[in-house]
C-alpha cells in the first residue's frame, strides 16, 4: 500500500542546513528499511503553471491554481503496510523536515 | 414462548453479543459495512426465528452463524466472491489467526479501531456507539441532538476512511498501547460526560442510557484489558460518579451540588466497587495515571459522611499529584475548589483569578468564582459572576441551580 505525505509549507523561508540533513538521514532510513519509492521538493508556487486543455485548446495560465499561504513544498510517497505505518513514518518525516505533513493514501 | 420473552432475550443478547458478532465478522470479511449490516440482520431474524423455535442454547453462537451466513449470501449477491481475498485484505492485520482468546482479542480490535486517533473525536464517539455499544443510528444522532442524517454520513464517511487509508484491524502493540489505550478511554469517557452533563435545553440534564452505555464499554474493556490500571481508574471514576446520579438533580430539576446532597441516597454497591477498584490500584504499587487520581479523589469524597467531615488534605493532595500530570486550567480550576475547603476561599479566589485568560469562557470558571465572592461577602462581584455562569452554562439543571443561587444573594 501506498501513501502520499505531502510537506506542508506554512512558515518562513525554506529548508535549512540542519532540515537538509534531517532529511537525509530520514530518506537513507526509508531506502533501508523498505518504504521509500520517490520523493521530491517543489519549486515555490509562483513557479507554477496551470494548464487547461479540457477543450481541446491549452490554456497556459501563471502561477498556482490555488493561492494560498499553505503550500505543497514537498512529498514523499511511501510504502506502508497500514496506516498505522504511514503515521509513524510521517510523524519522524515530519520532525526531520520541521514541517507539518499530511498522510493521504492512494487509490 | 412468549413474545415478551424473546424480545428479552433478543435485548440481552444484543448487549452481551453484538460486539462479539460485529468483531468476528469484521476480521472474517475485513469489512466494517459488511460486518454491520449482516449483525443487524442476524438479530432481525433472531426476533422472528426464537419466537417460533425457542431461544438457541448459544444464542451468541447462533448469531455469528447467522450473520456469516448472510454477509456471504450478500458478498454472493454482489459478485464479490472471487474477490473475497482482496476484501479480507482490506483491514489489514498481521497477527496469525486464532489464538487463546481469540474472540476477546477481536472485540479489542474493533474498539481500537473505532477509536483510532486519525479519525475525528465526533466520528470515533460515533462509530464505537454503533459497531462495538450496538446502538442505532436514530439512538446516536438523539444522544448528540444532531440530525439522523448528518450521524448516518458520519458514520459512512469514517467506515470509508477505515477502509481507503488502511486503517489496521489489531491491537497496537508495546510501545503505541498506553497512547491508544488513551483514546480509547478518552472517547468512553466523553460519552459519560455527555451523558452526566447533558447540554441542550431540550435534553434531561443526566442522560441515563449514556452513563450507562459508557459504563459497559468500559466494563467491557476492563474485562478484556483487567491489568491497564487507568481502564480499572476509568471505570471507578465512573461508577462513584454514577452513583451520586439520583442525588445530584432535585425533584425541581435542580443540581444538587456534592455538599448539599442526600448522601443516604447515593448507590452503595456502585460505591464500593469504586473503591475496591482504587484500592486494587493502591495495592498494585504503580504510580497512577489521571484517570486513577480522579476516582481516588472520588473515593475520598464517597468516604466521607458530609462535607465536613471529607479529608480535604488528601483531596488537594490528589490534586497536586493530577496538576503535575495534567497541567490543564480545568484540573487546576479543580484544585482550587478544593483548596477553599482547606485554606478558605481567599486563597481560592486568588488561584482561580490566575486562570482567567484560559478559561472565561468556561460556566464553570464563574460559577466557582461566583460561589467564592458569595462566601466571602462581595453581593455584588458574586452576583456579575453568577450572570455570567448561568449565561455559559448548557445544562438546565445546572442553570436553575446558578439562578437560585444567584436570587438568594443579598
Amino acid at each position: 500500500m501506498q501513501y502520499m505525505v505531502s510537506v506542508i509549507f506554512d512558515g518562513p523561508g525554506l529548508a535549512t542546513p540542519e532540515e537538509d540533513a534531517a532529511i537525509d538521514v530520514f530518506n537513507d532510513r526509508l531506502v533501508a528499511e523498505g518504504h521509500w519509492v520517490f520523493a521530491g521538493g517543489l519549486g515555490a508556487p509562483a513557479t507554477a503553471t496551470v494548464i487547461d486543455n479540457r477543450r481541446g485548446e491549452a490554456m497556459f495560465t501563471d502561477g498556482p491554481f490555488v493561492e494560498s499561504k499553505e503550500f505543497l513544498a514537498g512529498f514523499w510517497i511511501i510504502e506502508a503496510a497500514d496506516l498505522d505505518v504511514a503515521l509513524k513514518l510521517a510523524a519522524e518525516g515530519s520532525k526531520a523536515c520541521n514541517r507539518k505533513v499530511e498522510v493521504r493514501p492512494f487509490l | 414462548m412468549n413474545g415478551i420473552d424473546v424480545r428479552e432475550a433478543v435485548t440481552r443478547a444484543h448487549h452481551e453479543e453484538w460486539a462479539r458478532v460485529v468483531a468476528a465478522l469484521t476480521r472474517r470479511f475485513g469489512d466494517l459495512d459488511i460486518a454491520e449490516e449482516a449483525a443487524g440482520e442476524a438479530f432481525a431474524i433472531a426476533v422472528e426465528r426464537w419466537s417460533a423455535e425457542g431461544v438457541p442454547p448459544n444464542p451468541g453462537a447462533w448469531l455469528t452463524t447467522t450473520a456469516n451466513r448472510r454477509a456471504i449470501d450478500r458478498i454472493r449477491r454482489e459478485n464479490k466472491r472471487d474477490d473475497k481475498h482482496r476484501e479480507a485484505q482490506l483491514l489489514y492485520d498481521d497477527d496469525p489467526p486464532g489464538p487463546v482468546g481469540a474472540i476477546d482479542d477481536e472485540r479489542l480490535r474493533l474498539i481500537f479501531t473505532c477509536c483510532h486517533p486519525a479519525l475525528a473525536m465526533e466520528a470515533r464517539v460515533a462509530l464505537t456507539l454503533r459497531m462495538v455499544a450496538g446502538l442505532t443510528m436514530p439512538e446516536i444522532a438523539r444522544a448528540f441532538l444532531v440530525q439522523e442524517s448528518s450521524m448516518g454520513q458520519r458514520i459512512t464517511r469514517a467506515k470509508a476512511k477505515i477502509k481507503a487509508a488502511r486503517i489496521p484491524y489489531r491491537v497496537p502493540s508495546g510501545e503505541d498501547l498506553p497512547a491508544r489505550v488513551s483514546g480509547v478511554l478518552a472517547v468512553l469517557y466523553l460519552v459519560f460526560n455527555e451523558g452526566y452533563l447533558a447540554t441542550g435545553p431540550g435534553t434531561d440534564p443526566v442522560r441515563h442510557d449514556l452513563t450507562a452505555e459508557a459504563i459497559r464499554l468500559t466494563r467491557l474493556i476492563r474485562a478484556l484489558m483487567p491489568q491497564d490500571g487507568e481502564v480499572a481508574g476509568l471505570l471507578a471514576l465512573m461508577l462513584m460518579i454514577e452513583a451520586r446520579r439520583t442525588a445530584r438533580v432535585s425533584g425541581s430539576g435542580e443540581l444538587v451540588t456534592l455538599d448539599e446532597q442526600d448522601r443516604g441516597a447515593w448507590d452503595a454497591a456502585l460505591i464500593a466497587e469504586g473503591h475496591q477498584l482504587v484500592r486494587g490500584r493502591l495495592a498494585s504499587g504503580v504510580a497512577p495515571g489521571p484517570y486513577q487520581l480522579l476516582a481516588a479523589i472520588n473515593a475520598v469524597h464517597t468516604s466521607a459522611r458530609d462535607v465536613r467531615d471529607t479529608d480535604w488534605s488528601q483531596v488537594v493532595a490528589l490534586y497536586d499529584q493530577l496538576v503535575r500530570l495534567d497541567p490543564s486550567p480545568i484540573i487546576a480550576l479543580n484544585r482550587a475548589i478544593a483548596v477553599a475547603e482547606l485554606d478558605g476561599p481567599e486563597v481560592a479566589l486568588a488561584a482561580v483569578d490566575r486562570l482567567e485568560d484560559k478559561l472565561a469562557g468556561y460556566h464553570a470558571y464563574h460559577a466557582t468564582r461566583a460561589d467564592l465572592l458569595r462566601r466571602l461577602g462581595h453581593s455584588q462581584k458574586s452576583r456579575a459572576a453568577y450572570d455570567k455562569a448561568i449565561e455559559l452554562a448548557g445544562n438546565t439543571a445546572e442553570t436553575a441551580y446558578l439562578t437560585r443561587r444567584r436570587d438568594q444573594l443579598r
